[in-house]
């Protein structure tokens, strides 16, 4: 059996949106509303869907930069090899956490502080985390440089993030994260901000290092082609929920979910004799799978495939 | 055979920088035929919005077009005055801008901006025809007529830019030009977008011009198209021959590099390196730096480059063709 870098059960976020004359008309935007997966070690996870889905409320969650509302975090605790939940954590313990779990964010222009230079920048973890002596510290800064690519470091170190190009600094922003050798990262549309000559260099980057370094991934995107090379499996969320989960190739070549049918159908193909097939929306095999399951939240069709069974007819067009 | 509407002959532009000249568009030449979507596809800063930009010389200020001649319709567009061209801005040639959805003015409705293009054109049309005429193309774009009463700030993203090519269609142009319209929205919107611009060019026998970086939307959206690199137009074709049968060192490896969700999954090419700068004096071929397999000679920068024809209608930039 496989250990899991991370388990999450019924994670739910909520927010209070607050309306009307003097804010009286309180109202809850379910953002993440019941989600469960878990991640292997060394494994990548996509996490599909339109804008506004919650892809990026529950990667904060899960970082915890934002407090959730409901449900279970389990992380992989390298040292005793067991499962952690998140909420057990005292201060101590949380900083151990937030070691080896980082995130990406989608534009390196923003976020990279433009005062500091990029020695100063990947060395602000290794500091707040005090790891080795002031040389080990420059050391870790150079072999990082180097691995992303920023050759030679000494001529990157000095720099401002002005000075580079979009990718230099996507570059930058993976050095940082992976300058602290975490577990887990949670990459929310790394490349989507980048031009399509400089993306696959990034994204290729990024699976070499999962490879040497035994990271994990979860991989938010809109776009399932590139969820598709990058990623083992793909979960796609559609209004706070995940409807439906497999292994990349199965789902893309067998989708089940009304919602996942219509995602694929819209992605542009980049072969002029392909055409697509139209979307048409059909519940058939929904509901059949609801109708055998009535108790379930998700079902395994077979093979690791689960499909969520809550009712989408009404928010579905 | 259909007649040709638009004709862009040797455009060379340039901007005025404190740094020296940026030669952004150099030596383009294509021909856009009544009815017929032509895709202009290349990494960004590569001159493909400062061609858009020509069109309707609506560059900015530093920006001077230095030879060449822009041709509607037999009609010469450089030499004509500020004057002139607003009578042809949007009559003959309007644009839907990268972004544009949040172009809209937020303080006006949706409608009586429209209507505010339409007067300009076509002083003598009542308000009752102006507002019949919006309804018309509403339908067209798959708006509902109540958003003629909106504020922009009512709309989704999806909705704004339907009613941005509405506007643009607005004066009944001949030719429509499409820069980026889809890089801002959602995949799912982004193909009810792209379903709605084919749609509207069938419908209207409209001749397009798509600008997009992203190839996968050039294949299904255009006939024709060209691939620019660093100012220049190195591959221009029937859009499925040049995706059978790239002969351009950069568009096999564009081509390379473009994930795809049917097929093989395979291992993509990257591009290393950047593209070159365009001050000053630019000799020999551009791509070379990055070109995985360049020929000595291309290398020393002997080549010059120019658009021959490899095959019939199939143009290649004459140094790679000879490189191979």
């Amino acid at each position: 059996m496989k250990k899991n870098v991370i388990e999450v059960k019924n994670l739910e976020k909520y927010f209070e949106v607050n309306s009307g004359f003097l804010n009286r008309n309180k109202s809850i935007v379910k953002a993440v509303d019941n989600i469960s997966f878990d991640i292997p070690l060394g494994e990548s996870l996509g996490l599909v869907g339109q804008s506004g889905c919650g892809k990026t409320t529950t990667a904060r969650s899960l970082c915890l930069l934002d407090q959730k509302t409901n449900g279970e975090v389990k992380f992989y605790n390298t040292e005793t090899q067991e499962m952690d939940d998140i909420d057990n954590f005292d201060d101590a313990n949380l900083k151990k956490f937030r070691r080896n779990i980082q995130m990406i964010f989608q534009d390196p222009y923003e976020s990279l502080n433009p005062r500091w230079t990029i020695k100063d920048i990947i060395l602000e973890p290794l500091n707040i985390h005090n790891i080795g002596t002031l040389n080990d510290r420059e050391e870790a800064v150079k072999e990082i440089l180097t691995t992303v690519g920023l050759t030679p470091p000494e001529n990157y170190m000095p720099r401002y993030p002005h000075e580079l190009s979009g990718g230099q600094r996507q570059r930058v922003s993976i050095a940082r994260t992976l300058v602290m050798k975490p577990k887990f990262v949670v990459c929310d549309e790394p490349t989507s901000m980048l031009d399509v000559s400089i993306r696959i260099s990034i994204m290729d980057l990024m699976l070499n290092l999962a490879k040497d370094l035994e990271v994990s991934y979860l991989y938010i995107t809109h776009d399932l082609a590139v969820a598709r090379y990058m990623c083992n499996r793909i979960a796609v969320m559609f209004n706070g929920k995940i409807v439906e989960i497999a292994e990349t190739e199965e789902l893309l070549k067998n989708p089940i979910h009304p919602y996942t049918k219509r995602l694929i159908s819209s992605i542009p193909v980049p072969d002029p004799q392909y055409q697509r097939q139209e979307y048409e929306l059909n519940y058939d095999e929904l509901d059949e799978i609801i109708k055998n399951n009535p108790d379930d939240d998700m079902v395994d069709i077979g093979g690791n495939h689960y499909i969520a069974t809550h009712d989408v007819k009404d928010s579905l067009y | 055979m259909s007649k040709t509407v638009l004709k862009v002959e040797n455009l060379n532009m340039h901007y005025e920088t404190i740094a020296g000249n940026v030669s952004a568009v150099r030596d383009v030449s294509f021909e856009l035929k009544e009815g017929e979507s032509f895709g202009l596809v290349g990494e960004s800063g590569c001159g493909k919005t400062s061609v858009a930009m020509s069109l309707l010389q609506l560059q900015a200020d530093n920006a001077k077009i230095s030879s060449g001649s822009i041709k509607l319709n037999d009609e010469e567009l450089v030499t004509k005055t500020e004057k002139e061209l607003r009578k042809i801005r949007w009559k003959g040639i309007s644009i839907v801008f990268q972004g544009a959805m949040n172009a809209w003015n937020p303080v006006v409705k949706i409608g009586e901006q429209i209507r505010e293009a339409i007067r300009e054109h076509y002083p003598n049309n009542s308000k009752e025809e102006n507002s019949e005429k919006i309804k018309k193309l509403f339908d067209i774009v798959g708006l509902e007529h109540s958003i003629m009463n909106r504020f922009p700030h009512e709309l989704s993203g999806g909705m704004k830019q339907r009613a941005v090519i509405a506007l643009a269609l607005s004066c009944d142009p001949k030719v429509l030009i499409a820069d980026e319209p889809t890089t801002a929205l959602d995949v799912v919107i982004q193909d009810q977008i792209l379903k709605e611009i084919s749609k509207v060019q069938e419908l209207l026998g409209l001749s397009l011009i798509y600008i997009s970086h992203d190839i996968a939307v050039i294949a299904e959206m255009t006939s024709n198209m060209a691939v620019m690199y660093a100012g220049s137009i190195v591959e221009m074709g029937k859009t499925s021959e040049i995706f059978s049968n790239p002969r351009h060192a950069y568009t096999k490896l564009l081509l390379e590099s473009t994930p795809s969700i049917v097929g093989e999954k395979k291992k993509l090419r990257s591009l290393d390196g950047e593209p070159p700068s365009l001050i000053g004096d630019i000799k020999g071929c551009t791509f070379s730096p990055r070109c995985p397999e360049p020929s000595d000679s291309c290398k020393n920068q002997s080549l010059e480059m120019g658009l021959i024809e490899a095959a019939p209608d199939h143009f290649v930039d004459q140094c790679c063709v000879e490189c191979v």
